[in-house]
C-alpha cells in the first residue's frame, strides 16, 4: 500500500515545496496555477474519453458553468466564495445531467460532434446573457479567504489549486480501481460484454460524464477566484479543443497523463507565444499553426500519449498485492427443488429483414446437463445465444428460465437470473489484467457505488470480488497469467478467461460460444474435464462448438440447427448417424 | 417574411454544399473534416486576393505542402523506388503546385477575367486539400474515428493560423460572378444567388450520378463500407481518400467563392460556416445526401429567421437546433456494437 502511494506523496511534497524555493520567479507560479487548472479538466477528460471512450469537445463549457455560478453568486448576491463551491459543482453536474441524457447515448462520432455543437451554443449563450455580463463578463469576484488569509496572489491560490488537483487525482484513481471503475473501463470496448454481466452501461456513461463535468466545474470555480473575473473567451470551442488535446498529449487513458499533458501543453504554449514572434517576425497566431502541426505529428508518432511512453521506460514495475482468496462471496440462492427444465425455448424466431436467422426453434436445457448446439456456419447458433441473453430481441416465440418468461428482458436482467455467457468473438478489455477482466463477471455480486469507491469505503466488498475472480482464474487453470494483460494472451487462453469471467456470475446456466476454438489438444481435454466438473457440481452448460470430437465426447444431448431450423435432437450417438445431419454437413448423399 | 425565406435558402444552399462534402469525406475516410471551413475561407480569400491583383499566400502553402507530401511519398515507397513511382510523385507533388504558383505570380497585377481567377483559386485549394490528406491523414488512415477527429482538429488549427498569416485579420469581399438581377413578384433575385442555387443543385445531382453510376464512385463507396475488403478487390484506398479530399476541398472553395461577394469573410469565418454545414450533415446522419441537403435548408432558414427576430441569440439557436435532432437520433438509433481502436 505504502509503495503504491509513495510516488504520489513525493509528488505532493515537491509541489508543496516549489513556492518556497528562493528566487522562484512569480511568473512560474502563475504557469503552475494554469497547469493545475487545466489538469483538473484534463483528468475528467481522461476518465471520460481515454477510459470511457466518450469524446467531448465541450468540457470548457462546464468550466464556464462553474466560473459563472460563483461569479454571479459572489458579486450580485454577496455569497461567500466557499459557499459557492458546492453551488458551482452542482450547477455543472445538473448541466451535465441534462446534456448527458441527450448526448451520451449517441454512438461513435455523433458524440464528439454533438459536444462541439452544444459547446459552441453555450459559449454564445454565455456571451449574450445580460446577467452574465455579455462579452465583458463579470469582474470584481472576491478572492478565496481562509480566516485572515486572502488568496490574492498566484502564490497562495497555488495551494488551493494543487490540493484540488491531488485530491481529484486520488479520487479518480480510487474510482478506476474499483467495481464501478471496471465497469467504466469496459465501456470503451463496446457495451455488449459489460451488459452481459449486469453493468448498466447508460448509467455508467452518464456517471463519467457528470464526474468529468464536476471536475471541470471545480476548475472553473478556482479559475474565477484566481482571475477574480469571468468572461466567455476561456469557455469557448477553442478551449474545449485544447483540453482534449492536453488529455491526448499526456495519455488519454491515464490520470497522471492528464497532469503531465497539462504541463507540456501550457508550457509549450507559453514558449511558443513568447519566442515564435522573434523567430518569424510575424504577426498573427503563429502558435496555433505550430500547435496544430505538432498535434498531427504527435498523433502519427505516439497515438497513446507521453505518459505510457514514460512508464514503459521505468526500471521497476508497480506490483499489486495478490488477492486474499480466503474471502468468499455469498453464493446464489438455489431453490432446493430445482425444476428439471432450466431453460425452455419455445418456437423462438428471429428475422433480420427478409432473412430468417432462427426459425421457430424449440429445445430445452435440463438441470445438470451439457447440451451442445451444433450446425454449419450461418445456422443461427450465435443468434440463438443472443436471443437467450437478451442481446437481440426475438421476433416471436418464448424463452423461459426456471419457468419464468424472460422474453426480451435486457441482458442485465438475464444475468441476474444466473445465466452467464462467453462470446464467439472474444470481448475482453485488452489493456486490463486478467484479474480485472474476470472481476467484471462478479459485478452483480458487489454493491459498492461510485462515491464509496472514490472514498475507499469499498475495500471489503472489493477484496471479496477480487478473491472470487482469483479463485475462478485458478479453477480454469490460468493462475500464472492472473496479472497479465488480457490482450497479451493467446486467443485460446482469452476464451478461457471469458469462461472464468462467466463463472464469476455464479451461474446456474453457462452459455459457451465456441469455447474450444484455438485450443490445443491438451487444453481441450482440460476444458472438457472442467465442464464435466461444473455439471457434476450442479451447473448446466449450453455450448456452441464446431469441434465434433470435443462435442460428441462431452455433450449429454445435441441440438442440430441448419439454416435457422432445428433438424435433429438427441444423444451424440444418434446424432452421428442421423441422415439429416450428415446431409446438412456434407451435402446430399449422391 | 418571404425575403427571410429567400435569405435562408441562399445560406442553406451553401450549408448544403458543405454538408455534402462532409458526408462524402466521412463516408470514404471516416475523417470528420473540421478543416472544411478553412477550405471555404481559403477559396473565398484566395479568389478575393487574386481579384485584387496579388499573389495569395495559399499558392505558396500548396508548394510547401507538396514538398512535404513528396518527402512522405518517397519515404513510404523507399523499399521500391521505381522511376515511374518517383516520377508520378514528383509530377503531382512538386510540378503541379509549382506550375500553379508560377501561373498566379505571372498573372498577378494583370487584368484577369473572373473565370480564370476562379479556376486558379479552385486549383490552389484543391492541391491543398489533396496534400492535406496525404500528409495528415493517409499515415493514420487505419486508426479510430477519434484519432482521425483529433488530427482533423489539429489541421483546422494550423490552417486557420496560416489563414491569418496569408490574409490578415481584416475581412475581404470578392467581385460578384454576375451583376444581373431580376424580380419575381415581391422578391428580387440577384445573379449571385441564382448561381448559388444552380451550383448547389448541380453538385447534388453530380454527386448522385458519380456515386451511383461510375466505377470510381462505387469504389469510393466500397472503401467507405469496408477498407480491407475494398483493398482485397483491388481498390486503392489511398486513392479513394485523395479523391474524397479533392472533392471536398473543391466544394469548399466553390462555396467560399459563391459567398464572398455576398458577405465579408474573415480568416476565421470558415469555422462557423463549416460547423453549420456539420449540423446539416449530422441531421442527415452523415450518410444521406438528400436528407443533408434538406437539413441544410432548414438550418439556413432558422438562421435567417433568428437573426431577424432574436439576432443576439442567432448562434445559440442554430447550435441548439442540433439537440432535439440528437435526442431523436439517440432514441431511434439501434444499440449497435462498435469495435473501436
Amino acid at each position: 500500500m505504502m509503495m503504491q502511494r509513495l510516488p504520489i506523496i513525493v509528488f505532493a511534497l515537491v509541489m508543496a515545496a516549489i513556492p518556497f524555493i528562493p528566487g522562484m520567479p512569480p511568473f512560474w507560479i502563475v504557469l503552475l496555477d494554469n497547469i493545475g487548472l487545466a489538469a483538473l479538466v484534463a483528468m475528467g477528460l481522461v476518465l471520460l474519453t481515454g477510459v470511457g471512450g466518450l469524446t467531448s469537445f465541450g468540457q470548457a463549457a462546464f468550466c464556464g458553468f462553474g466560473a459563472y455560478t460563483t461569479a454571479v453568486l459572489t458579486t450580485a448576491y454577496g455569497v461567500s466564495p466557499w459557499l459557492t463551491l458546492p453551488a458551482s459543482l452542482l450547477v455543472s453536474a445538473i448541466a451535465a445531467v441534462v446534456l448527458g441524457l441527450v448526448t451520451v447515448r449517441l454512438s461513435g462520432h455523433y458524440l464528439p460532434l454533438g459536444t462541439i455543437a452544444w459547446g459552441i451554443g453555450l459559449f454564445y449563450l454565455f456571451s449574450k446573457l445580460e446577467f452574465l455580463g455579455r462579452n465583458d463578463g463579470i469582474s470584481g469576484i472576491p478572492p478565496l479567504t481562509i480566516g485572515p488569509l486572502k488568496m490574492l496572489d498566484p502564490g497562495t491560490i497555488y495551494f488551493a489549486i494543487w490540493i484540488a488537483v491531488l485530491i481529484a487525482a486520488l479520487l479518480t484513481m480510487n474510482l478506476l480501481d474499483s467495481r464501478t471503475g471496471r465497469a467504466i473501463r469496459a465501456l470503451r470496448r463496446g457495451h455488449v460484454a459489460a451488459e452481459a454481466f449486469g453493468v448498466q452501461t447508460p448509467r455508467a456513461k452518464l456517471l463519467v460524464f457528470i464526474y468529468a463535468a464536476v471536475l471541470a466545474g471545480l476548475s472553473g470555480w478556482l479559475y474565477a477566484h484566481f482571475q477574480r473575473a469571468a468572461n466567455p473567451t476561456p469557455f469557448g470551442a477553442q478551449a474545449g479543443i485544447e483540453y482534449l488535446f492536453i488529455a491526448v498529449v499526456g495519455g488519454a487513458g491515464y490520470v497522471w497523463g492528464g497532469v503531465l499533458g497539462a504541463g507540456i501543453v501550457v508550457i509549450l504554449k507559453e514558449i511558443l507565444q513568447s519566442y515564435l514572434p522573434y523567430l518569424f517576425h510575424g504577426e498573427g497566431q503563429l502558435e496555433t499553426i505550430v500547435f496544430g502541426i505538432l498535434l498531427v505529428v504527435l498523433l502519427q508518432l505516439a497515438p497513446t500519449g507521453v505518459w505510457p511512453w514514460l512508464m514503459t521506460r521505468l526500471p521497476f514495475k508497480p506490483k499489486r498485492r495478490p488477492p486474499d482468496t480466503s474471502l468468499t462471496l455469498p453464493a446464489r440462492k438455489r431453490t432446493a427443488d430445482v425444476p428439471a427444465v432450466l431453460l425452455q425455448i419455445d418456437n423462438a424466431r428471429k428475422q433480420f429483414g427478409g432473412v430468417i436467422a432462427v426459425n421457430n426453434v424449440s429445445f430445452d436445457v435440463q438441470a445438470r446437463e451439457i447440451v451442445a448446439l451444433i450446425g454449419p456456419n450461418g445456422a443461427g447458433k450465435s443468434t440463438t445465444f443472443n436471443l437467450i441473453t437478451g442481446v437481440l430481441t426475438s421476433s416471436g416465440g418464448t424463452i423461459s428460465v426456471l419457468g419464468r418468461n424472460i422474453n426480451n428482458a435486457p441482458p442485465q436482467e438475464v444475468a441476474k437470473l444466473g445465466i452467464a455467457r462467453t462470446f464467439q468473438h472474444v470481448k475482453l478489455v485488452p489493456d486490463m489484467s486478467v484479474l480485472e477482466n474476470v472481476a467484471i463477471g462478479a459485478h452483480l455480486r458487489g454493491h459498492a457505488g461510485a462515491i464509496s469507491s472514490m472514498l475507499r469505503l469499498d475495500r471489503s466488498d472489493e477484496a471479496r470480488l477480487l478473491a472470487e475472480a482469483a479463485r475462478q482464474i485458478e479453477r480454469v487453470g490460468l493462475g500464472d497469467q492472473i496479472d497479465a494483460l488480457a490482450g497479451s494472451l493467446s486467443l485460446g487462453q482469452q476464451r478461457i478467461v471469458e469462461i472464468a469471467r462467466a463463472l464469476c456470475v455464479d451461474p446456474i446456466l453457462l452459455l459457451l460460444d465456441e469455447p474450444a476454438a484455438g485450443l490445443r489438444h491438451m487444453e481441450k481435454q482440460q476444458l472438457a474435464t472442467l465442464l464435466r466438473q461444473l455439471r457434476d457440481g450442479g451447473m448446466s452448460v449450453l455450448l456452441v462448438e464446431h469441434d465434433m470430437g470435443f462435442v460428441m465426447d462431452l455433450a449429454d444431448r445435441i441440438v442440430v440447427l441448419d439454416f435457422g431450423t432445428k433438424i435433429a435432437e438427441g444423444a451424440p450417438q444418434a446424432i452421428k448417424t442421423n441422415p439429416e445431419v450428415i446431409k446438412a454437413y456434407l451435402g446430399a448423399v449422391a | 417574411m418571404l425575403f427571410l425565406v429567400q435569405d435562408g435558402i441562399t445560406n442553406g444552399a451553401i450549408y448544403a454544399l458543405l454538408g455534402l462534402a462532409l458526408v462524402l469525406v466521412f463516408a470514404v475516410t471516416r475523417v470528420i473534416l473540421i478543416p472544411q471551413g478553412e477550405f471555404v475561407t481559403y477559396g473565398a480569400l484566395t479568389y478575393a486576393t487574386l481579384s485584387a491583383g496579388q499573389v495569395p499566400g495559399t499558392a505558396r502553402l500548396a508548394v510547401a505542402m507538396g514538398v512535404v507530401a513528396f518527402g512522405l511519398d518517397l519515404f513510404a515507397g523507399r523499399r521500391s523506388l521505381h522511376p515511374s513511382l518517383v516520377g508520378r510523385a514528383f509530377a503531382v507533388n512538386i510540378i503541379l503546385p509549382v506550375v500553379i504558383l508560377a501561373l498566379t505570380s505571372w498573372l498577378a497585377g494583370r487584368q484577369t477575367p473572373i473565370a480564370i481567377n476562379i479556376a486558379l483559386s479552385l486549383l490552389i485549394v484543391a492541391a491543398i486539400g489533396l496534400f492535406l490528406y496525404r500528409i495528415a491523414f493517409q499515415p493514420i488512415a487505419h486508426t479510430s474515428v477519434l484519432v482521425l477527429l483529433i488530427a482533423s482538429v489539429g489541421c483546422h488549427l494550423a490552417l486557420q493560423g496560416f489563414g491569418l498569416v496569408f490574409f490578415g485579420a481584416e475581412g475581404q469581399r470578392g467581385p460578384t460572378l454576375s451583376d444581373a438581377a431580376f424580380t419575381v413578384g415581391p422578391l428580387r433575385f440577384s445573379g449571385q444567388s441564382v448561381a448559388v442555387y444552380a451550383i448547389t443543385v448541380a453538385f447534388i445531382i453530380g454527386l448522385w450520378l458519380f456515386f451511383g453510376f461510375t466505377l470510381y464512385g462505387k469504389a469510393l463507396r466500397a472503401t467507405a463500407v469496408n477498407r480491407l475488403g475494398a483493398r482485397l478487390v483491388g481498390i486503392r484506398t489511398t486513392l479513394s481518400g485523395q479523391i474524397a479530399f479533392l472533392l471536398a476541398s473543391v466544394i469548399g472553395a466553390i462555396s467560399g467563392i459563391l459567398i464572398v461577394p455576398i458577405t465579408t469573410l474573415y480568416y476565421d469565418t470558415g469555422f462557423l460556416i463549416g460547423l453549420k454545414g456539420f449540423i446539416a450533415a449530422i441531421i442527415g446522419g452523415l450518410v444521406s445526401y438528400p436528407l443533408t441537403a434538406i437539413a441544410a435548408l432548414v438550418v439556413g432558414s432558422v438562421e435567417a429567421f433568428s437573426s431577424f427576430y432574436a439576432s443576439n441569440f442567432k448562434e445559440v439557436i442554430v447550435f441548439t437546433l442540433i439537440l432535439p435532432v440528437l435526442v431523436l437520433r439517440s432514441l431511434a438509433a439501434p444499440a449497435v456494437e462498435e469495435e473501436k481502436d
